[in-house]
């Protein structure tokens, strides 16, 4: 049976946008020092959206000193309630303008509508109205009696989840004292620079927040700033490195979030309907760009034939297109760059003997689209089971034990999250204590909350983001804090 | 009559519950505070680091799996034995740094102690650290704290026994294994620590102790690509620097030498030095009929 959509578009004229953003340093839009500037399109329609600034080396040192003084002067001073209460009114704000917020992340992003009106926003605003209540009790957080703020946090965010990135940064940086320099992705800088309005709009104090748009060497600039305390990253395992080298022999502390390439893992007496939906979740969210995306999956071999069999009949209904309709579920791909990244790990795949299917899905003319992919006949070796893709490409491996299981699920120099799917509780846990991962989803994916822990094991990276211990990456605790 | 002539003990590396001489079949004299000849010890080799870093990855699984129980128990057997054997510690820590046996006497108190402290906290530091976390959803959803994997220690330079357990113990009770580069100019007491755990109930493989050059044997710890985490607390400053670049490269936890030098270990045991080679695992799983 065949459902026919008619287009249900989310309108977007309520949406503002100024030709051109400057830096926003000190509470204020500024201008950047040598005036350079750069496009931000839309990944769907490939219209301009608007200018962006391209901070250098003098406007990233005008937004440290700026933080700095913000610190010194009003940020650190300030009680823990007050520091929350203006986090809870930031949270609300974005609660009121959280339709606004999700139109122009899906016209930045290409994400569906679907999700960032029903997942990223939400999760924003829910980050900030958690960290803000912890603001007044960081006594309490086990950290030390008198858990102390670091200083200036520099930080760096992906393109996957812009405005989300940008709460798990801000959120608790804010709650513990700290003054932020900012800096968003260079194809998706609209949020932030939204967020900046609404620091405004909140009466946060000025140089408390400062967010410098720009690309990869303008990021470079912010994390090996001598002004800059505190480092934190989310983005490829390739940088972090790089960050990870550059604050060696330093005393700035550091938290990085990396990639990934998560094990998913079917039991033969998983619920093969749900677990389906977990696997379409797991890998097609937001077009697979995502670190904790279950990109491997391993089906025991016994109900190989039903678990592919679902997942070609579901991946069949999947609607791929403009994000601004309420009805898609795969948005565009978010540049040209990655969308020939995906193709070309495509082609590996298939160089390299694995088996290639997509559901015949028409796509859109214009913009960067790729269709939901799955390989089948995939080995370990195979690139495609090794490397971090970002895109909506999954890769089919089996398993006959649960030793096997293990075995082929922790085979990757990455440990940020997996899946288990299976009805037995007792080999829930026995699985979830042997998977070398910092995110276990059991009969569920990629769910995330401000309450709860997030962050990787080996390669996929170190520290935690999300819940109390969020907390310990924004302070100077125990022996630390001089205690 | 004449005088027994005494034995002198050749001191050797720890690997795998295994004393064997170095490799390269090297050794160097280590000297007391007065630079008068104590012993020749084994100089090891990068092939040694290599192989206790394989000899702790190959514990580490057992190690890790046991209870947190068992783990704190067999911690506290190893004060147990070194209570046993004080007062060769005492005269090894005279020799070593050049202490009063007063003061000596106090180290080596406050080093069994320590492990005493240590092995408490083997049952308690997943109920610190773990949570039930409040999710918007119908989920259970908690953290637990695991072991990082396998950890490389260099050692404290001066404080040749208290500094050594100050750092090791608080890395093993989590489970995780230790490769411990020991100090470099004061090894001896770490060898005769190997010579009580091996005889306690600490398995095979997740201590194993160096003794070298600092600056040879840490480079190949600090970018090993199966070491989990690196402890620069012994190494110096400019060496230090070095030693967390090369450990980027598999993204290892490091713990950076103290700014202003190293510290006289009397304070009490820090619960930071085990969060340092914890990782926080959480686990999720749906709520319903």
């Amino acid at each position: 049976m065949r459902f026919d959509y008619a287009p249900a578009p989310q309108p977007t004229d309520f949406v503002d946008l100024d030709a051109s953003y400057g830096l926003f340093v000190g509470g204020e839009f500024v201008d950047p020092v040598d005036g350079r500037r750069f496009k931000s399109v839309s990944p769907s329609s490939e219209q301009v959206l608007a200018e962006v600034a391209e901070a250098g080396a003098e406007d990233v040192d005008r937004a440290v000193a700026t933080a700095r003084q913000a610190y010194d002067a009003v940020w650190s001073k300030l009680p823990g309630l007050e520091r929350g209460k203006y986090l809870f009114r930031i949270a609300r704000i974005i609660a009121e303008r959280a339709r606004e917020l999700a139109v122009l992340e899906s016209l930045d992003n290409g994400k569906p509508i679907r999700e960032s009106r029903d997942v990223d926003i939400p999760l924003v605003a829910a980050h900030f109205f958690y960290y803000a209540g912890w603001a007044d009790k960081l006594p309490h957080a086990g950290l030390g009696t008198h858990p102390r703020s670091l200083g200036v946090a520099g930080q760096v965010i992906p393109w996957n989840f812009p405005l989300l990135m940008l709460a798990w940064k801000v959120a608790p940086a804010l709650a513990c004292g700290n003054t932020v320099v900012l800096k968003p992705a260079e194809t998706t800088s609209l949020t932030a620079l939204r967020f900046a309005e609404i620091c405004q709009q909140a009466e946060l104090p000025p140089g408390v927040v400062n967010i410098v748009t720009g690309a990869g060497e303008t990021g470079r600039t912010l994390v090996t700033h001598p002004g800059v305390n505190k480092v934190a990253f989310t983005g490829s395992t390739e940088v972090g490195r790089s960050i990870a080298q550059s604050v060696a022999g330093t005393d700035k502390k550091v938290t990085l979030e990396l990639g990934g390439k998560a094990a998913n893992v079917i039991f033969d007496d998983a619920p093969i309907d749900q677990a389906v939906e977990g696997i379409v979740n797991g890998i097609f969210f937001n077009q697979g760009h995502v670190c904790c995306a279950g990109s491997r999956l391993l089906v025991q071999e016994s109900v190989y034939e039903d678990v592919l069999a679902g997942l070609k009949r579901r991946m069949g209904t999947l609607r791929v297109g403009d994000p601004l309709d309420k009805n898609t579920d795969i948005g565009a791909i978010n540049s040209p760059q990655q969308l020939e990244k995906i193709r070309l790990m495509s082609e590996v795949g298939e160089a390299e003997g694995a088996r290639r299917w997509s559901p015949a899905c028409p796509l859109p003319e214009r913009g960067y689209w790729f269709p939901p992919t799955v390989f089948t006949g995939v080995s370990q070796a195979h690139r495609i089971a090794r490397e971090e893709i970002f895109g909506p490409v999954l890769s089919v491996l089996t398993f006959r034990t649960p030793d096997e299981a293990i075995e082929k699920a922790n085979n990757t120099p990455y440990g940020l999250s997996a899946g288990v799917w299976t009805e037995k509780g007792s080999r829930i846990f026995w699985m979830a204590q042997r998977l070398r991962a910092g995110v276990v989803w059991a009969n569920t994916f990629n769910r995330l909350d401000p309450a709860s822990p997030f962050g990787g094991y080996r390669e996929s990276g170190y520290g935690r983001e999300g819940g109390r211990h969020g907390l310990t990456a924004y302070l100077r605790t125990g022996q630390e804090a001089g205690q | 009559m004449t005088e027994r002539l005494t034995v002198p003990k050749t001191h050797k590396l720890f690997i795998g519950g295994r004393f064997p001489r170095s490799e390269s079949g090297r050794s160097f004299i280590v000297t007391d505070s007065k630079r008068r000849f104590l012993a020749n010890a084994a100089l090891a080799s990068r092939k040694d680091a290599r192989d206790a870093v394989v000899a702790a990855r190959k514990a580490f699984p057992g190690w890790s799996g046991a209870t947190a129980y068992n783990r704190g128990q067999v911690l506290y057997r190893v004060a147990e034995l070194l209570e046993g054997r004080r007062r060769q510690f005492v005269d090894e820590v005279i020799a070593a740094e050049g202490l009063t046996s007063k003061h000596a006497q106090e180290v080596v108190g406050a080093s069994i102690d320590r492990w005493i402290s240590y092995a408490g906290w083997s049952d308690k530091i997943a109920q610190i650290d773990g949570a039930a976390n409040p999710v918007s959803g119908p989920y259970f959803d908690f953290s637990v704290p695991e072991p990082t994997g396998v950890v490389a220690i260099v050692a404290p330079q001066k404080s040749a026994l208290l500094g050594l357990v100050s750092v090791l113990a608080p890395v093993i009770v989590t489970g995780c294994t230790a490769v411990v580069l020991a100090s470099e100019s004061r090894p001896l007491p770490a060898v005769t620590l190997s010579e009580v755990l091996a005889t306690s109930d600490v398995p095979a493989g997740v201590v194993n102790v160096l003794s070298g050059h600092t600056e040879e044997v840490a480079p190949w710890l600090a970018a090993h690509m199966d070491v989990n985490a690196v402890d620069l607390t012994g190494a110096p400053i400019q060496l230090a620097a070095d030693l967390e670049r090369s450990a980027a490269e598999n993204l290892k936890r490091v713990l950076r030498p103290p700014v202003d030098g190293e510290p006289d270990w009397t304070g009490e045991s820090d619960v930071d030095r085990i969060r340092f080679v914890l990782e926080t695992k959480t686990v999720w799983h749906p709520i319903g009929i």
